[in-house]
């Protein structure tokens, strides 16, 4: 059982201009499951890596419980990688197939016996601990390369996008049985992907990086209710939400006929123009022609609801990084009155579902 | 979708192979039956034309990603497969997609270690493959590859003049690095430790590990190996002013251990009563190099080694050492090695290389002259190892008919 501290944690490789991670800082609790998430390149491998040990760390700690482990050797952290390799020993039984690694690190014969029979336990694999590999399906031998994992009992979890070689379908799947298991063993696990989704789905809490920069580190509900800046807002919610630049006027910012209110405090450190927030399932349409006014596009129908993609004249952000260029406006209407293709429709956020940001520097205005 | 095969050598023949079925599926017809390490993925070996090619069937990003890695571990001339190509586009007669191939050229006379322990072994043979592994390790190391699953079954091994020299076979996990860490080399090393005490454990449960290897020691000791060489290959030394002859020595050191120097650094300290050198750019392959050469021979580094010796050897028994190197070895090819190679019947010449072919006759000659207490002429020394040992060798050259294990890639929980 351990705490995880990244202090200043800083990593700049030979030859590389800038840090790939810069003064990192995150406290994660003891058995708490962390994602660090971001696009590619924003420095969550390497992140992983100095935590792990296997990247020199040029600046600030890390910590494991009390323990300053920055420049101890993988092997002395106590922490373990997992999926990486899962070979299967055909001639052994399951129960060697799980325990032999800990026959290296010292472990006598009637400790590992007990810390594989807990690990089968948990795994539900009790019953298959004495039959070989072959005997097992595809998932129980999954979860004996897990056991693996799990009968070291390290004090740290690591995992560098484990499902990458999964399929949509199986992805989803197994996503909910790592979070479940972990969830059992109460081991403190730090996971890296590059999927939003996945980090939201899973995460205690999920940090966001971008450009080796902490962006933002919250439990999946407050991130998407208060993203930090601009670039969370954009990044975590699917589809994204509609970042536009407005004028302010008195009181908050003009839509068309409709204002949206902003505090005259919040409106005081902020310049001629905000940028304004507003998630595709936060707006509704409006019936006196008020509001941001969008053209169809596209209808896509998803049953009870329906997404519409169209275009305005509002002055929307463009997206950077991999989908870089410019974005439609997207809202979520009525699935059984949807609006027609080419119909223009005017759209108010609702109450209390705005976000707004300074559109200098991308901070969030207010709560 | 359409098929898509991306190589270097187009071959038509290629086309023909039967890729709308799931490579578990194909027919006897195209397949050549050797023998494989254990792995996850479906892997076949094929005959196409003149050669054999392992196709192994695996998620489409990952065989582009490792096609592309082995191509630049050849190009950074480290022991390792020979990529050929990728497969991509698949579907079955109903339209169902398929992953894709990556295809390699089978390694001649490589031989998987499960095919070696179900051979008669000689008793130190983990000790030389975890010599032959840490080499290998080493060297990739030293180019900045992290290999990330090192292990006897993504290892392949060739014999080299009594020793074994280690190529890389599975590329899936490696990474390509400036520069490694200390800590990215150890956690190789680690998993180098934990594979193969698993690989050797399994062994003896199946009954196949007869020396009294013990699989933790064996594991262990590929660590102490890998230091022993890092340090003799990277490491700085100190010594005074006066003692200059230790940089040469330190060169004759690495070429002993079969590596040119083609950097090192030397700094004097500030009082300047100390030197400082550091080798920085070292390159495998001194013994292979020089005898490629020389002669034109392209074998093994102890293969080449041990040739070097017979060459020296032939030079000092003509009274020829002082005459120009490349004619002498010129002489030497075409008196003593060649005459052996060609000696060897058609039928005997897949069982080994012929430079392995020619370390044994020269072995076979040293026993010989030893049990009759006096020189033995290499012809007859030639004679009776066609006669005795070399047909009761089994065929290497793609080894046959050995039980391989497979254990399926596993993508989903129950
Ligand atoms: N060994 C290295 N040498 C130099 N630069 C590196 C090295 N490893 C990573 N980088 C750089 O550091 C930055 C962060 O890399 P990192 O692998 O941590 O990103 P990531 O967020 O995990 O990306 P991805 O999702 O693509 O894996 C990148 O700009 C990358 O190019
Ligand atoms: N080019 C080749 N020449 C000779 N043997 C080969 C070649 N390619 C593959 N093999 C054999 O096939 C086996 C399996 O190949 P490989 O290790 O690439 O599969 P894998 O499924 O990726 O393994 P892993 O489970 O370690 O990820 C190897 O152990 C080796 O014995
Ligand atoms: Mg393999
Ligand atoms: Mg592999």
């Amino acid at each position: 059982m351990a705490t995880v501290t990244f202090d200043n944690a800083t990593r700049q490789y030979p030859g590389n201009p800038v840090p790939s991670v810069d003064k990192l800082n995150i406290d994660i609790a003891d058995g708490e499951f962390l994602v660090l998430v971001g696009p590619s390149g924003c420095g969550k491998s390497t992140s992983l890596r100095m935590l792990a040990g296997l990247e020199e760390v040029n600046g600030g700690r890390i910590l494991i419980g009390d323990r300053d482990v920055t420049n101890l050797s993988p092997k002395d952290r106590d922490v373990a990688m997992v999926f990486q390799n899962y070979a299967l020993y055909p001639h052994m039984s399951v129960a060697d197939n799980m325990g032999f690694a800990l026959k290296i690190a010292g472990v006598d014969k009637s400790e590992i016996r007990k810390r594989v029979e807990e690990a089968a336990k948990i795994l539900d694999l009790t019953p298959y601990l004495d039959r070989k590999p072959k005997a097992l399906s595809g998932g129980q031998r999954q979860r004996v390369a897990m056991g693996r994992a799990i009968v070291r009992s390290p004090q740290v979890f690591l995992m560098d996008e484990p499902l990458s070689n999964l399929d949509a379908k199986l992805r989803v799947q197994t996503r909910t049985q790592i979070a479940s298991l972990q969830r059992r063993l109460g081991v403190t696990t730090v996971y890296v992907t590059h999927d939003q989704v996945e980090a939201m789905t899973m995460g205690d809490r999920v940090a966001v990086l971008k450009d080796g920069i902490l962006q933002q580190c919250d439990s999946p509900r407050r991130m998407y209710d208060h993203p930090a800046n601009v670039f969370v807002a954009g990044f975590i919610g699917s589809p994204a939400m509609n970042l536009m630049n407005v004028p302010v006027t008195d009181g908050g910012v003009d839509l068309h006929g409709h204002t949206v209110p902003i505090s005259r405090e919040d409106l005081g450190g902020v310049g001629k123009d905000v940028t304004l927030g507003v998630r595709p399932e936060d707006l509704e349409l409006s019936s006196d022609q008020s509001g941001i006014p969008v053209t169809v596009d596209v209808v896509e129908e998803l049953g009870a609801d329906a997404y519409i993609y169209g275009s305005t004249e509002q002055k929307l952000l463009e997206a950077t990084g991999e989908n870089a260029g410019a974005v439609p406006f997207i809202a979520r209407v009525d699935g059984r009155r949807p609006p027609e293709k080419g119909e223009k429709i005017y759209l108010k956020p609702k109450t209390g579902h705005v976000h707004v940001f300074n559109s200098e520097s991308g901070l969030r205005v207010g709560d | 979708m359409t098929l898509e095969i991306t190589t270097a050598r187009p071959e038509s023949a290629l086309l023909d192979l039967p890729w709308s079925t799931p490579l578990e599926e194909w027919p006897e017809s195209y397949l050549a039956a050797l023998p494989r390490g254990i792995s996850r993925h479906v892997v076949r070996f094929v005959k196409l034309g003149p050669r054999v090619l392992a196709v192994k069937e695996i998620k489409d990003d990952i065989a582009d990603r490792e096609y592309a890695m082995l191509r630049n571990l050849r190009r950074l001339d480290v022991p390792s497969v020979e990529p050929f190509g990728v497969v991509h586009g698949r579907t079955t007669a109903d339209g169902e997609p398929l992953d894709a191939c990556l295809i390699t050229r089978h390694l001649q006379f490589s031989l998987p270690y499960r095919a070696l322990y179900s051979q008669n072994l000689r008793p130190d043979t983990a000790v030389r493959l975890m010599d032959a592994l840490a080499l290998l390790l080493v060297r990739l190391h030293l180019e900045g590859f992290w290999w990330g699953d090192v292990s006897l079954s993504n290892t392949l091994f060739r014999r080299d003049a009594g020793s074994f020299a280690a190529y890389l076979v599975d590329a899936e996990t490696g990474e390509l690095h400036a520069r490694l860490s200390d800590g990215q080399r150890e956690h190789d090393l680690d998993i180098a430790q934990v594979n193969i005490a698993g690989e050797l454990m399994d062994l003896d449960a199946g009954g196949f590990l007869e020396e009294a290897a013990d699989p933790f020691e064996v594991a262990a000791s590929i660590i102490e190996r890998y230091h022993t060489l890092w340090d003799a290959l990277t490491g700085t030394e100190r010594f005074e002013v006066g003692d200059r002859w230790r940089v040469d020595e330190r060169i004759r050191r690495l070429n002993e251990l079969g590596f040119d120097v083609d950097e090192l650094s030397i700094t004097t300290d500030i009082g300047g009563t100390e030197i400082v050198i550091t080798p920085k750019v070292v390159d495998a392959g001194h013994h292979s190099r020089r005898l490629l050469r020389l002669t034109g021979l392209d074998v093994g580094e102890n293969q080449a080694r041990r040739l070097l010796n017979d060459l020296d050897a032939y030079a000092a028994a003509t009274d020829r050492q002082g005459e120009d190197e490349e004619i002498v070895a010129h002489d030497w090819l075409s008196r003593c090695y060649e005459p052996v190679v060609r000696a060897v019947p058609r039928d005997l010449k897949t069982r080994l290389e012929p430079a392995e072919i020619f370390h044994e006759v020269l072995e076979h000659r040293w026993y010989m002259s030893e049990k009759a207490g006096h020189d033995t002429p290499i012809e007859d020394a030639l004679q009776d190892y066609l006669a005795t040992v070399l047909p009761a060798k089994p065929e290497e050259k793609a080894v046959l008919g050995v039980d391989t294990e497979e254990m399926p890639v596993i993508s989903r929980f129950d």
